[in-house]
């Protein structure tokens, strides 16, 4: 069995947030006595992760996922609870555990802007003492999964946004962390861009069985990349497990699309009584709950003669955007 | 705080020279912007003023030569830089690296310092053409003294500011804090005026503040006029080791309220 990496119980977040009412009323008031609520972003939350494991954050905006992502890496300092990364106290940032880790943001980044990628790259090898030699192979290997050999000696500045995301991921992974921390890392990327940097992750994951914690809004990294997901919403967890299992409760349903043979078979299957949700001449789709599937298949083709028929699973964003937004999966 | 080697030191000045070259061009304008002890040296020189000090025409021209010196291996502009990474978020990614961030901004400083030698030499030897008399070598032994008080000048600017920037963990705006240090240092520093220049009674105040080590101690010291060597460098020495440990408490605070902010 593997051991947890990651255990966090009960943990919690609070900041403090100074508002102010509009106009110049207002900002005099706000100018004489600020006033300051404590807001608590993340809410007792208890999880474990595993080692070598994807988990998925999911979560509207403002839920908390980078928070719960910030705290993790040690960047932020959490207000109440317990937690544990490969065994050290993130926020106390000992050079072991940060040796161990990683945080990439998809828009923030380290690389130097006025100078080729190559020169940030020797500078982190060398801040995480890094043999030249090591450190070269590192890079030449990486460089060619991440498909950026070319790009290593032109100044980030020129590079364009998907060399420059492939750039940051070279230079945060170049002491080889077992953990990775992964806040929205395809941001701005094309379609293109976004399959390779999914694909690289992988292979990064299978080669070194390093944990990956990830939030993003692309819900293609998160169904390609996560087996497991974590909702996220109000600071609350309200989902973890897996993400099949998250699906198949809820979205019960298949989209049905069949296409008839004539008119008159198209409008006699209309008045079955199933849930149309389009009907396009003799193309109609309907939406079956995933046990009646076999059922209703075998009623019409015995009774209806049919051209073709296709069987799809809703849009994932479509279940997902319903996901993030309720407080109870 | 972090384990510093040889190969990290190397790689880091390596990489930020490159970085502030750059920036030449920049460099090159600051480095011009910085003849304000020129000015004053005019100043002093057509009102007179060096007879009230007991120093010759040509002893107050190496002062200020030298005063050009020192400020031109001892600015610090930290505070600044470090403020809007803090603010903006950029340092999260820093602070997850085995290396104190602040070690990133003194590489920065000391690479500037690097690439502004050239244009600094330049102004030298621009101002000896027009003042020939003022030409002086000092001997090696001054020279390296000379130095060692700029570069102690330079650490306790740096830790000044880096404190003050410290505080914009708590504050946002630590940058307004560093401008009050403004005129003091500006007047006190000996940058306007020899600190010597200054009633006895001020000067005894002077003395026991960092101002009067920032610039004056450090000029006097290459210029050639007289100053007490070993009580400079020793008030230099205290306020590092002051200044160190304040810097530490604030950083290791301060990282404590850092809400990564920007991201």
């Amino acid at each position: 069995m593997k051991e947890n990496i990651i255990k966090v119980e009960n943990l919690s977040k609070s900041f403090d947030i100074s508002s102010k009412d509009p106009g110049l009323k207002g900002t005099i008031k706000h100018f004489f006595k600020r006033e300051t609520k404590n807001i608590k972003v993340i809410k007792n939350i208890t999880f474990n992760i595993k080692k070598g494991e994807i988990v998925g954050f999911l979560g509207a905006n403002g839920a908390g996922k980078t928070t719960i992502l910030k705290m993790l890496c040690g960047l932020i300092y959490p207000s109440e609870g317990k937690l544990a990364v490969a065994g050290y106290l993130p926020y106390k940032r000992k050079t072991n555990f940060l040796n161990n880790i990683t945080l990439i943001m998809g828009q923030k980044q380290q690389l130097i802007w006025d100078l080729p990628p190559i020169e940030s790259f020797y500078l982190n090898a060398a801040i995480y003492d890094l043999e030249k030699f090591e450190a070269k192979r590192r890079i030449r290997k990486l460089a060619e999964m991440l498909e950026i050999d070319k790009e290593l000696y032109i100044p980030v500045r020129k590079l364009s946004l998907g060399q420059r995301m492939k750039a940051e991921l070279l230079a945060a992974l170049i002491h080889k962390p077992n953990i990775l921390f992964l806040d929205e890392p395809t941001l701005g990327l094309d379609i293109n861009a976004q399959r390779n940097l999914r694909k690289f992750l992988q292979t990064y994951n299978k080669e070194t069985n390093a944990t990956i914690c990830l939030t993003s809004h692309y819900m293609k990294d998160i169904t390609s990349l996560c087996k497991r997901v974590i909702c996220i919403h109000k600071g609350c967890i309200t989902y973890d497990g897996k993400l099949e299992k998250l699906l198949k409760r809820i979205s019960p349903v298949k989209d049905l699309l069949i296409i008839c043979k004539t008119d008159k078979d198209a409008k006699e299957l209309c008045n079955l009584g199933f849930a149309i949700k389009n009907k396009n001449q003799k193309e109609i789709t309907i939406t079956i709950k995933n046990d009646a599937i076999n059922f209703t298949l075998k009623e019409i083709l015995n009774k209806f003669d049919i051209e073709d028929l296709y069987i799809n699973e809703p849009p994932i964003d479509e279940i997902i955007g319903n996901i993030l937004v309720k407080e109870k999966v | 705080m972090s384990n510093l080697n040889r190969h990290k030191i190397i790689t880091l000045l390596k990489v930020q020279y490159s970085n502030m070259l750059e920036y030449r061009v920049e460099i090159a304008l600051w480095a011009i912007s910085g003849i304000i002890p020129f000015f004053m040296l005019n100043i002093w020189t057509n009102n007179n003023l060096n007879e009230s000090i007991n120093l010759s025409n040509t002893m107050l021209s190496r002062y200020f030569l030298s005063a050009f010196f020192v400020r031109q291996f001892s600015v610090v502009w930290v505070v600044f830089t470090f403020e809007e990474d803090a603010l903006l978020g950029k340092i999260s990614p820093y602070l997850l690296q085995p290396l104190n961030p602040f070690f990133r901004y003194f590489a920065q400083h000391l690479a500037e310092q690097i690439t502004r030698l050239p244009f600094a030499i330049i102004i030298a030897l621009i101002f000896f053409l027009f003042n020939k008399e003022s030409f002086w070598i000092p001997s090696l032994g001054i020279f390296l003294l000379s130095c060692l008080a700029t570069f102690f000048s330079f650490l306790i600017q740096f830790l000044i500011q880096s404190i003050i920037a410290c505080l914009c963990f708590w504050t946002e705006k630590a940058s307004s804090i560093e401008r009050l240090l403004f005129i003091p240092t500006l007047f006190l520093s000996g940058l306007l005026a020899p600190v010597i220049s200054f009633p006895e009674y001020v000067r005894s105040w002077i003395y026991i503040t960092p101002f009067p080590y920032l610039i004056d101690f450090p000029a006097n010291l290459l210029s050639g006029n007289k100053t007490n060597l070993i009580s400079g460098l020793l008030m230099q020495i205290f306020w590092i080791s002051v200044l160190f440990p304040v810097f530490k408490k604030t950083w290791s605070m301060g990282t404590k309220k850092y809400t990564a902010m920007g991201s």
